[in-house]
């Protein structure tokens, strides 16, 4: 028999496994001010971000909810958490090398766009947001 | 012996170390790996013999001339066409089916109907899209059965009298489902409509003769069926050929021409704009040959016994789920699966680990996947050179997935 267990150790990192299984931020979010969704063409994934925006332009509170893999979700995951009582301008700044740090995982070219999916959703909601 | 003791060898590839352990490879669905006689033919070809074709007077021009024709005579006979004139090379399925929706396309008209159906790869889907938005036309599709099977009491109502083209998959690249191509021919003939088969997911694992199925259009690619990547076949009945203006223009496809007019050249040239995929098509005579070598009936028997291992190998592994048609029905090289609480892509990268390689997502058919309700799944496909051993590493790998992330 194989060792599965070791292979998910060697492709993702403790960080992904453990924002896959026990994700902080996932969740409708009532009341949401500014809210964007979008799927990755290559695999089907869709996330949308929630998040309330106060009127001086703190993130007050971020969450997601999508059908996606782990590493999507690990992203989608640190994404809400880096945003929440951030300003609108951090957020908007933040970008894929400030997501990679957290997850701390070697990700392929093939799977990048699983990383930057929520990020492009991020961008989305905090340029006004329509939900697809 | 096992058809695999007789082929594995036949593949350079086959040799390659991945994450550690002996490729398995079982994405032939996506595309197939290649026999040594093929990338050698295709070598041979471009150190000896490469010119264009058709137009040059010389020695090398003769002999490349000569040998895309002859690719032609070999799909000819593979594929049981009536005539030579009836094969048409083209890029790939892809390419086939956007040529045969823009060339029927300009003869729609608003209030046509184009009849697809639940199964079909976007690529059958897409291209009808576009001409329906074009001219006007509706577009519909027949649903597909809880078993995976196509809903022919649908299809017999979705028929009408202003059908004019069916298009419809011969086997899913999802579920494997084998689409009764004879009976729909049938059907969709009563009411004139033209009928275009997509063969991508058969003519590599099936004897398909077209004498015998009938329809209008039939395509498929090189590069699943053990050929280059680059080159497609898109069959077309004679009197149907004979009735359709080209869809694209260029050298090759004219006799002569005028400012503002031309005249078309003879089939299946008329088809056949730019110059060609040569050295694919040398490639492709030689995978033509292999697969003769071998017997499309073995290959066929030898597939299906793949396949059959392998649907009741992850079916009996908890938390597993396999789509598609029961074991009991005849279906294609194509087991789709989900394991509970694995995303499709996590299933492929965890197996990958393990130097197995799967497809995961949508498979380019997002309706069937909203039809299933799942985002995508996981999916092997099997070949000529795949082994009931690495059907075994597949099950024990996911197997111990569940536990793995």
């Amino acid at each position: 028999m194989s060792q599965a267990p070791s292979a998910a150790n060697s492709i993702y990192s403790d960080v992904i496994r453990e924002r896959w299984r026990r994700p902080r931020h996932r969740g409708d979010l009532p009341g949401a001010t500014a809210v964007a969704e979008d799927v990755n063409p290559l695999c089907g994934d869709r996330v949308r971000l929630m998040l309330t925006v106060e009127p001086q332009g703190r993130i007050a509170a971020a969450r997601f909810v999508g059908d996606s893999c782990a590493i999507c979700t690990a992203s989608a995951d640190v994404i809400a958490e880096l945003v929440s009582g951030r300003s609108r301008s951090d957020a908007v700044a933040l970008d894929v090398a400030d997501v990679l740090a957290v997850l701390q995982s070697e990700i392929r070219p093939t799977r990048m766009r699983c990383v930057t999916l929520p990020l492009t959703v991020l961008a989305k909601a905090l340029n006004g947001g329509q939900g697809s | 012996m096992k058809l695999n003791e007789h082929t594995r060898g036949d593949f350079p590839i086959l040799q390659r170390i991945v994450s550690g352990h002996p490729l398995v490879y079982l994405d032939s669905g996506a595309s197939s790996q290649k026999p040594r006689a093929v990338i050698e033919a295709m070598s041979e070809y471009y150190e000896r013999s490469h010119a264009n074709v058709h137009r040059s007077i010389h020695t090398l021009g003769e002999e490349a001339t000569e040998l895309y024709e002859l690719a032609r005579d070999a799909v000819h006979r593979f594929i049981g066409a009536a005539s030579r004139e009836e094969v048409v090379f083209t890029r790939g399925t892809t390419d086939g089916l956007g040529l045969i929706a823009e060339t029927i396309g300009r003869t729609l008209k608003k209030g046509d109907e184009i009849l697809v159906t639940e199964l079909e790869h976007h690529s059958n889907l897409i291209p009808w899209q576009l001409v329906a938005r074009d001219r006007g036309a509706a577009l519909k599709a027949v649903p597909i059965l809880a078993d995976g099977s196509l809903d022919l009491a649908a299809l017999d109502r979705l028929l009408t009298a202003r059908t004019r083209v069916v298009a419809f998959t011969h086997v899913s690249n999802v579920l494997g489902t084998i689409t009764p191509v004879v009976e729909i021919v049938r059907r969709a003939r009563s009411v004139n409509a033209i009928t275009v088969v997509d063969g991508a997911q058969a003519v590599p694992h099936m004897r398909v003769d077209m004498s015998a199925l009938g329809c209008d259009f039939y395509v498929f690619s090189g590069h699943k069926m053990l050929g280059p990547t680059g080159i497609g076949v898109m069959y077309g009945r004679r009197p149907v050929l004979d009735s359709l203006e080209p869809g694209r223009g260029g050298s090759e496809m004219i006799k002569e021409v005028w400012i503002d007019r031309a005249q078309w050249n003879d089939l299946p040239w008329r088809f056949e704009p730019g110059t060609p995929p040569i050295a694919e098509a040398v490639g492709l005579t030689a995978a033509i040959g292999y697969l003769e070598k071998l017997g499309m009936d073995r290959v066929a028997e030898h597939e299906r016994a793949l396949t059959r291992r392998t649907i009741e190998g992850l079916a009996a592994i908890p938390g597993v789920k396999v789509y598609g048609p029961p074991v009991a029905v005849e279906r294609g090289a194509v087991v789709a699966f989900a394991v509970e609480g694995l995303h499709p892509h996590d299933v492929a990268a965890l197996l990958d680990a393990e130097g197995i390689a799967v497809r995961a997502g949508h498979h380019c058919a997002m309706p069937l996947m909203r039809r299933l309700g799942v985002v995508g799944t996981s999916r092997a496909t099997f070949s000529v050179f795949n082994s009931p051993e690495e059907v075994s590493l597949l099950l024990a790998a996911v197997a111990g997935l569940r536990s793995s992330l």
